[in-house]
């Protein structure tokens, strides 16, 4: 179905592609910080770099794809053989992440523009490009990555990369700087729980690499060593994707940071940090260990459950838009983790379509409210009162997107909740199927206020122009918005991907 | 004897001096000695900052910032991390995986030439990248200047 892509693309990058994905910005990064021009040379080589990786993502897809079920290609990095040397290993899984984490880079870099330059100083831009292009490659270094040590190595690069980004929404909001420096201790302590993980499961069995680790952790059976290492890898990758009592360095981060950052990392890092979630849970691990499938009922479910409800009735109680968003992805993470916790294929695909859907809709509503943002510089629900007429075009895809959350019928939203749902019901968790629709009730109430306030409501003050967001702004935004629509009323294409992603982790897995 | 730039570190300013020049070249000792014993570029990085570390304890912030200026120790980290990609992609362009140094000098099999200089020129960018960020986090530290002025108390 995608052979074409295989049938233009140069051999070159096809025989290189998993290594080229990450040299790209890992080389851009460094170069783009030094580049003249008050950040706009910058800006287009981000621009450029990751529209590139965009299309080597699309030729791993088409590659993984080229087989019936899924090729796994294994790259050797510096010709080391693995399972010594460091192995990037794409599967049906990680592709996907691969490839949802470079489209939002490409999108939000060309919406950038904008938002920097009326957010950071001059002098810092070009640095600024240089610092979110190393998140970037951080980002794709965990997702392509098939040794366990090497994924904490792209894990730190993303976050203190991460930090940076996050402490330069000082120029427009101080609170930007312990907000950053919050996120800088619970990310370190994630990393850290990470890495003593790690380190028992090497002691256990003598091996880092992750498909070596499933076979070698099957023979050395569940001993406490690798209970331990297993508890450690839970907590430290639980911390890096804002599982619910590990969430509390998000909401600030997400609402101070420059509008470019949030809109990127809303969609894309806690995406990735489920992503490594999943692939030691079924890929490295199996549920044929009893304590296990006890931490994925008793652990990630409840948790799950206790986000969803929790946070979306704080998301109620903001008065931030932003801050309202942030605590909705901690409430839309609960539903990934309920769906991957039922530990069967139809929960994980259901929990894998959910991830992408919250990336376009969450993409898109960041977009937005930059835009709205970057005109009038207040982010109350009360500064948006009757933005709905003064600008319509961005509100219009806030709407959708905004619909798409609650989970509108015809929306992306919906296609996943469904899947979720029904995954639910085969596992016979009908209870966990009801509060599921509770959930959207709450997000019905947070969205509906926003909505409420931007269409319905009188502007507060008058005299107050608010614009239409820039076309640089609009595009992108748009993108994101009918993505949601397409993939409601077609959804086969990325369901299929999910689908597709899920089995690849249950054959030869232990159900 | 009291003229206008009496200072009492005068000894520590003489011991000081040679030692800057030693530590430096120690540094070199230990990152082209780094394929053969316990060293290599990280380590000498960090022993080349402590030559200027030791300068600006010694002589202060501003002088030190002339000798090495921020704006040197930010591109050398860069240009670091890019000679460390860019022998990568060397290998990459001679035909073999990225950071293959192997295929560096087309040898015939068992020649360990792109072994030995494959692994040095890595090294150097690692020399680079992390002499350059520490004295950047150094300077970022100890040429920090209070936002709140005393008198605002």
């Amino acid at each position: 179905m995608m052979d074409w892509i295989l049938q233009i693309a140069p051999a070159f990058a096809e025989a290189h592609a998993p290594a080229l994905l990450i040299l790209l910005p890992m080389l851009a990064g460094p170069i783009a910080a030094f580049l003249p021009g008050g950040g706009r040379v910058a800006w287009g080589m981000t621009v450029i770099v990751t529209g590139l990786c965009t299309l080597l993502s699309l030729i791993l897809l088409a590659q993984v794809r080229s087989i019936e079920g899924g090729a796994i290609i294994s790259y050797a990095m510096g010709g080391w053989a693995p399972p010594h040397g460091i192995e990037f290993r794409i599967d049906a899984l990680n592709v996907l992440v691969l490839l949802l984490v470079s489209v939002i880079a490409f999108l939000t870099s060309i919406f950038g523009w904008p938002t920097i330059k009326a957010e950071i100083a001059d002098g810092k831009r070009a640095m600024f490009f240089g610092a979110f292009q190393v998140c970037f490659m951080g980002l794709l270094g965990v997702a392509a990555t098939g040794d366990a040590f090497n994924l904490f190595v792209f894990l730190e690069l993303s976050s203190i990369a991460t930090y940076v980004l996050v402490a330069l929404g000082s120029g427009r909001d101080r609170r930007a700087l312990p907000a950053a420096i919050n996120y800088l201790l619970m990310g370190t302590i994630g990393a850290s729980f990470y890495v003593v993980g790690v380190g028992f499961l090497y002691a256990a069995t003598g091996t880092l690499n992750m498909a070596d680790l499933a076979v070698q952790l099957q023979d050395v059976g569940g001993n406490r060593a690798v209970q331990v290492g297993f508890a450690f890898i839970l907590v430290g990758l639980g911390l890096k994707a804002a599982m619910f009592p590990l969430h509390q360095w998000l909401p600030n981060a997400y609402s101070y940071s420059p509008s470019f950052v949030t809109a990127f990392l809303a969609a894309t890092a806690t995406k990735v940090a489920i992503y490594a979630l999943v692939r030691f849970l079924f890929s490295v691990f199996s549920l044929d260990f009893a304590f296990e499938g006890m931490s994925l009922a008793l652990i990630l479910a409840p948790m799950g459950i206790a986000a969803m409800l929790a946070c979306s009735f704080q998301a109620i109680f903001q008065a931030d838009i932003r801050r309202t968003l942030a605590y909705s992805s901690v409430a839309q993470v609960g539903y990934m983790l309920l769906g991957i916790s039922l530990g069967t294929a139809a929960g994980v695909s259901a929990g894998m379509f959910h991830l992408i859907n919250h990336a376009l809709m969450k993409g898109a509503l960041f977009m937005a409210v930059a835009g709205a943002v970057l005109t009038y510089q207040g982010a109350r629900i009360h500064d948006f009162a009757g933005l709905g007429r003064r600008a319509p075009w961005t509100m219009t895809a806030f709407a959708i997107a905004g619909l798409s959350l609650i989970g509108v019928p015809l929306t992306a939203g919906f296609q996943s909740k469904f899947a979720l749902v029904s995954a639910l019901l085969e596992s016979g968790w009908w209870w966990a199927a009801l509060i599921v629709v509770f959930s959207s009730v709450l997000a019905v109430i947070y969205m509906g206020r926003i909505l409420e306030a931007v269409f319905f409501r009188a502007p507060t003050n008058p005299h107050k122009e608010h614009g239409e967001a820039p076309l640089l702004i609009l595009v992108p935004l748009w993108i994101l918005a009918i993505a949601n629509i397409w993939v409601g009323i077609d959804g086969g294409f990325v369901y299929g991907l999910a689908t597709d992603a899920a089995e690849a982790l249950f054959i030869g897995g232990a159900s | 004897m009291a003229g206008p730039r009496t200072d009492h570190h005068v000894i520590l300013r003489v011991v000081a001096k040679p030692l800057i020049p030693i530590i430096a070249l120690f540094a070199l000792y230990v990152h082209f000695h780094g394929d053969y014993s316990p060293g290599g570029g990280f380590q000498a990085g960090v022993i080349i900052v402590v030559a200027v570390v030791l300068y600006a304890l010694i002589f202060g912030i501003t002088p030190a910032m002339r000798a090495v200026p921020p704006v040197f120790a930010r591109s050398l980290a860069a240009l670091g991390f890019i000679i460390f990609a860019g022998v990568g992609v060397w290998a990459l362009i001679m035909g073999g995986n990225f950071l293959d140094y192997d295929v560096l000098f087309n040898e015939e099999p068992g020649g360990h030439m792109g072994q030995h200089y494959g692994i040095i020129a890595v090294e150097v960018g690692v020399l680079f990248a992390v002499a350059g960020s520490m004295l950047s986090i150094f300077y970022a530290f100890a040429g920090r200047v209070t936002e709140i002025k005393d008198e605002d108390w």
